[in-house]
């Protein structure tokens, strides 16, 4: 019996529940992957669950998949950081795609993710028959997201259907499924983009050096500030590439990413910075603006 | 997101020393669309600065396009999230939202209000401390506010805080509060709800919310977010029970190590306690409670550890670490069960149960009674069908450790899995274990089934025909039983219209009771095949659920299902019986293939199609299979001893 109760912090609680989620589905699956997309909710996904199999390795491995566009910094701290902590890294890459040249330059941004990414993703599932998915998605991002349960279950297509999720009891959760069938687990359900960077903060967790401002070479089309990566760009008339100071606030694939322009080259800077804005995290991201309940509807095609 | 502190500007690292210190509330909003629920909620989020200006804009565009407000901010559009509902103008589902303040953090359970809609109801607040019940200042206690009231203290939430909202349309007045809040009290104490906070609200205007109304100078109460943010949280109360870990997962890197992960539902534990390992009841003492970050001194509930043992004993999944008043250990129960899924709860249906992190198989009785929920009636059921809740005894396959679900709902509460679609189909809080399964031994018998096969010289098995009314199931049962019976061996057949002349003759021919008929015919055949018979099983059995659970009560290789497949036309058109002729023509009800499913099986040991195969053929067939599994064998000369 204790004393005087403890008082667990809201990290402290989202950290166990976190971790009781990952056990559970080592426990009930027969193939299970993680998902990392190297960004700072990955990070945070790949900390927890190290602690959550602590002192034992990581009991499956985690996915990549590759579009071909990511920032290079995002690849170089990939393979720095699965070297380092030993981590059975696998990275896919649809190979109709890269055959037919898909991009987002030559394609637009709907056809590139959907190929290479949404696509992409089942391919991998398929062809390791990975049977859950652990997924970095918060429930704070958007509002189809609100309703995700945690345990989210999709048919032999990959597809979600709102109407047939299982009720979440308590913190039991029902991880039986039939042959072909999968579940996305999303661990980090209950954290705000607050929570993230506090974690990470308080949790020392390396991130992309992407997340910190720097000068780097820009443009700005369309009111969204692209960073040129590599050559593959093609510039418009006109466009001359500057050197800005500017910083991430999420990352994907470089064409389709906006950066803000930004000093904060401090973890505490950041969380000052963000606490301090007044746009969304997603906003950055060129894919959302498309229509209204776009998101759901790609949930619904199977993207994550 | 401007969190309003002055510290985010002068000295960000104080202020996130400050914000790593927030504890966390989980609450529930209760209330429909017309209370003012989802305006609270925006509200809120508004309030505590968690909309951006890019939200912002696109919420104004929303109110002008599909608002309900007129053009002004119409908040409870910042929550409707699923294109669907938006359409319909309501939310359909539970949704989390989250919001914290400069002392906590906030996660939300929004649910509709709606009566269909208690299947969402009860998850959202399985989850929750606290219930904001909303009531509209203008019409008082409704019949959804009682059942909200009941929902909420059945699910075990104790504290409520009762939102009386829109007072701006009742011009702030007392009286009309009071009224509110003493008829609701008086409510309230009759489900076992006496920790009721209740303010007066303006969600629309923000009286009351985060500061407090000058509408209001009679109001001496907390405002709502001050509420929020001073209410004692489950967790903390939690941690005074006794130990209860349900093991999760056994973490075995190599030799040296054996740890059992899991998160702790209640009390507190220390190396060096003594704990108990249920359902075994094995002692031993902790030696290390380990984590990522160094061995902890002690860990209490809500953590998420491992624990090392001193002694090498029995443990896994499933399993409960505890200490203290340990948990009782039983396998028949008497539980309140809350229906989920579409298909009605059938009693005597094998069912998956999930308390914890154990998974075993379950029967539900015919519920005692249901209870309606709006007026707390107790009703006489047959099943539960989609939202309802009744009163029913359940009964495992297994022992298993336990609490009553008012002292502990992580084990005491559980979920009930279809054992086909693998959906979840009900939830059920623990009672109290009925004392019949602590007398009831099995009789360790000295003349066993084996023996009794052995004196026939046989193996004991069950050839289950199931096929459609008319597909020739009897005729061909009859034709195998003539063979082996030529061929001395010792067999019976249980036949569909013969057993409901005597011991199935109370049942008829609805969902419930097809299972029930199933389950007893089961059971007999479960006797038979204990007799060392060869038993011949010859009934529609249309449902692939109850066809598994004959099969699940005998040995793996004692059960043969034969499907005698003959389609629907074929089968009509024979109509041996009439039987047909009468369902088509409405004089018959529930009639298998007219107006009532069947579930063909989907891997049958044998698979007779009718239309390629004679009846003659079909029994030749069945024997050749029994030969085959070496369930009988020719020539053979008597037991070998």
């Amino acid at each position: 019996m204790s004393d005087t109760p403890i008082a667990l912090t809201h990290l402290q609680r989202l950290e166990a529940e976190s971790i009781h989620i990952m056990r559970e589905v080592v426990a009930e699956s027969d193939n299970p992957v993680m998902l990392y997309s190297i960004g700072k909710d990955s990070a945070v996904m790949l900390h927890l669950a190290i602690k959550a199999f602590f002192p034992a390795k990581l009991p499956f491995p985690l996915l990549h998949v590759d579009t071909r566009w990511k920032f290079r910094e995002m690849i170089t701290f990939r393979d720095a950081l699965a070297k380092r902590l030993g981590l059975d890294l696998l990275v896919h890459t649809n190979p109709d795609g890269l055959a037919q040249g898909i991009g987002p330059f030559t394609h637009g941004s709907a056809v590139h993710t959907d190929v290479m990414k949404t696509q992409g993703l089942k391919q991998a599932l398929d062809q390791y028959g990975f049977d859950v998915a652990f997924g970095g998605a918060r429930r704070d991002e958007e509002k189809s997201r609100a309703k995700e349960r945690i345990f989210s279950f999709r048919s032999e297509q990959h597809r979600w259907d709102p109407k047939q999720q299982r009720p979440e009891l308590w913190r039991t959760y029902n991880a039986r499924k039939h042959k072909g069938e999968s579940i996305r687990v999303f661990p980090l359900s209950n954290w705000t983009e607050l929570d993230i960077w506090q974690y990470i903060h308080l949790e020392n967790i390396p991130l992309v050096p992407l997340y910190f401002a720097d000068k780097r070479p820009v443009v700005e089309r369309d009111g969204t500030l692209i960073m040129v990566d590599d050559d593959r760009m093609p510039l418009r008339p006109g466009e001359t590439p500057q050197m800005k100071s500017v910083r991430f606030r999420t990352l994907g694939c470089y064409p389709l990413t906006g950066a803000v322009e930004s000093t904060a080259a401090t973890l505490p800077e950041i969380i000052q910075e963000m606490l301090l804005t007044t746009t969304s995290e997603r906003q950055g991201r060129v894919i959302d603006h498309d229509q209204a309940a776009s998101m759901e509807k790609k949930k619904q095609e199977g993207y994550f | 997101m401007a969190h309003i502190s002055d510290l985010i500007e002068s000295d960000i690292d104080a202020y996130l020393l400050q914000h790593q210190h927030k504890s966390l509330l989980r609450f529930i909003t209760c209330g429909s669309v017309d209370d003012g629920k989802s305006t609270l909620i925006g509200r809120l989020l508004y309030d505590s600065k968690m909309i951006f200006e890019d939200q912002m804009a696109a919420l104004e565009a929303d109110s002008k396009r599909i608002g309900t407000q007129g053009g002004e901010i119409d908040f409870a559009l910042l929550v409707d999230g699923l294109a669907a509902e938006r359409e319909q103008g309501i939310t359909i589902d539970v949704a989390y939202r989250f919001f914290s303040t400069e002392k906590r953090k906030f996660i939300v359970a929004d649910t509709p209000g709606h009566e269909q809609y208690t299947r969402n109801m009860v998850t959202g607040a399985s989850t929750a401390d606290l219930a904001i019940i909303l009531v509209d200042a203008r019409k008082g206690i409704l019949t959804q506010t009682r059942r909200h009231s009941y929902l909420v203290s059945l699910i075990g939430i104790k504290k409520v805080v009762l939102a009386v909202n829109k007072m701006d349309l009742v011009g702030f007045d007392q009286t009309v509060f009071d009224t509110i809040v003493r008829d609701y009290r008086a409510f309230a104490a009759q489900v076992g709800l006496d920790d009721v906070t209740a303010i007066p609200i303006s969600g629309l205007r923000g009286d009351n919310i985060a500061s407090r109304s000058d509408q209001t100078p009679w109001f001496d109460g907390p405002v709502l977010i001050e509420h929020l943010e001073n209410v004692p949280l489950d967790e903390e109360i939690r941690q005074q029970g006794p130990l209860r870990l349900p093991v999760q997962w056994v973490n075995r890197p190599d030799l040296d190590f054996r740890g059992f992960a899991g998160q702790i539902a209640s009390g507190s534990v220390r190396p060096g306690d003594t704990i108990r390992v249920l359902p075994s009841g094995k002692q031993s003492k902790v030696a290390r409670i380990v984590t990522y970050d160094g061995d902890l001194d002690l860990a209490v509930a809500g953590q998420s550890v491992t624990l090392t043992l001193e002694d090498e004993i029995d443990c896994s999944r499933g399993d409960i670490i505890a200490s203290g008043n340990p948990p009782e250990v039983a396998d028949q129960f008497e539980t309140t069960i809350i229906w989920m899924a579409e298909e009605p709860l059938l009693p005597g249906r094998a069912y998956w149960l999930k308390i914890g992190a154990k998974l075993v198989s379950a029967t539900v009785t015919e519920p005692k009674y249901k209870v309606n929920v709006n007026t707390l009636e107790h009703l006489a059921a047959k099943a539960l069908t989609l939202n309802e809740i009744g009163v029913c005894n359940i009964s495992l396959d297994q022992q298993i450790a336990f609490d009553p679900y008012k002292d502990n709902v992580d084990t005491g509460g559980f979920i009930l899995i279809d054992r086909m679609t693998n959906a979840t189909v009900g939830i059920g809080l623990i009672h109290f274990a009925l004392r019949r399964s602590q007398n009831i031994h099995w009789q360790a018998l000295d003349v066993n089934k084996t023996s009794r096969a052995d004196l026939k010289g046989q193996k004991p098995a069950i050839l289950w025909f199931t096929g459609l009314s008319g597909s020739g199931k009897s005729t061909i049962a009859n034709l195998v039983e003539k063979q082996l019976y030529g061929m001395g061996r010792h067999t019976t057949t249980l036949d569909g219209d013969n057993v409901r002349h005597g011991l199935n003759r109370d049942l008829g021919f609805t969902d419930a009771d097809r299972v029930e008929n199933i389950r007893r015919v089961a059971e007999v055949s479960k006797l038979m095949v204990e007799a060392g018979l060869i038993c011949l099983v010859s009934f529609i059995s249309p449902f692939r659920s109850e066809r598994q659970m004959a099969r699940d009560l005998v040995e793996g290789a004692e059960f043969l299902e034969v499907f005698i497949d003959t389609p629907l036309a074929v089968a009509e058109a024979r109509d041996v019986k009439g039987l047909y002729k009468k369902a088509r023509s409405g004089d018959l009800k529930n009639f298998t293939g007219i107006d009532s499913p069947y579930e063909a099986p989907d891997a049958a040991e044998i698979h007779i199609d009718t239309t390629k195969t004679t009846p003659e053929q079909a029994a030749d067939l069945i024997i050749q299979k029994l030969r085959d599994r070496g369930l009988i064998r020719d020539g053979w000369q008597g037991p070998e001893i």
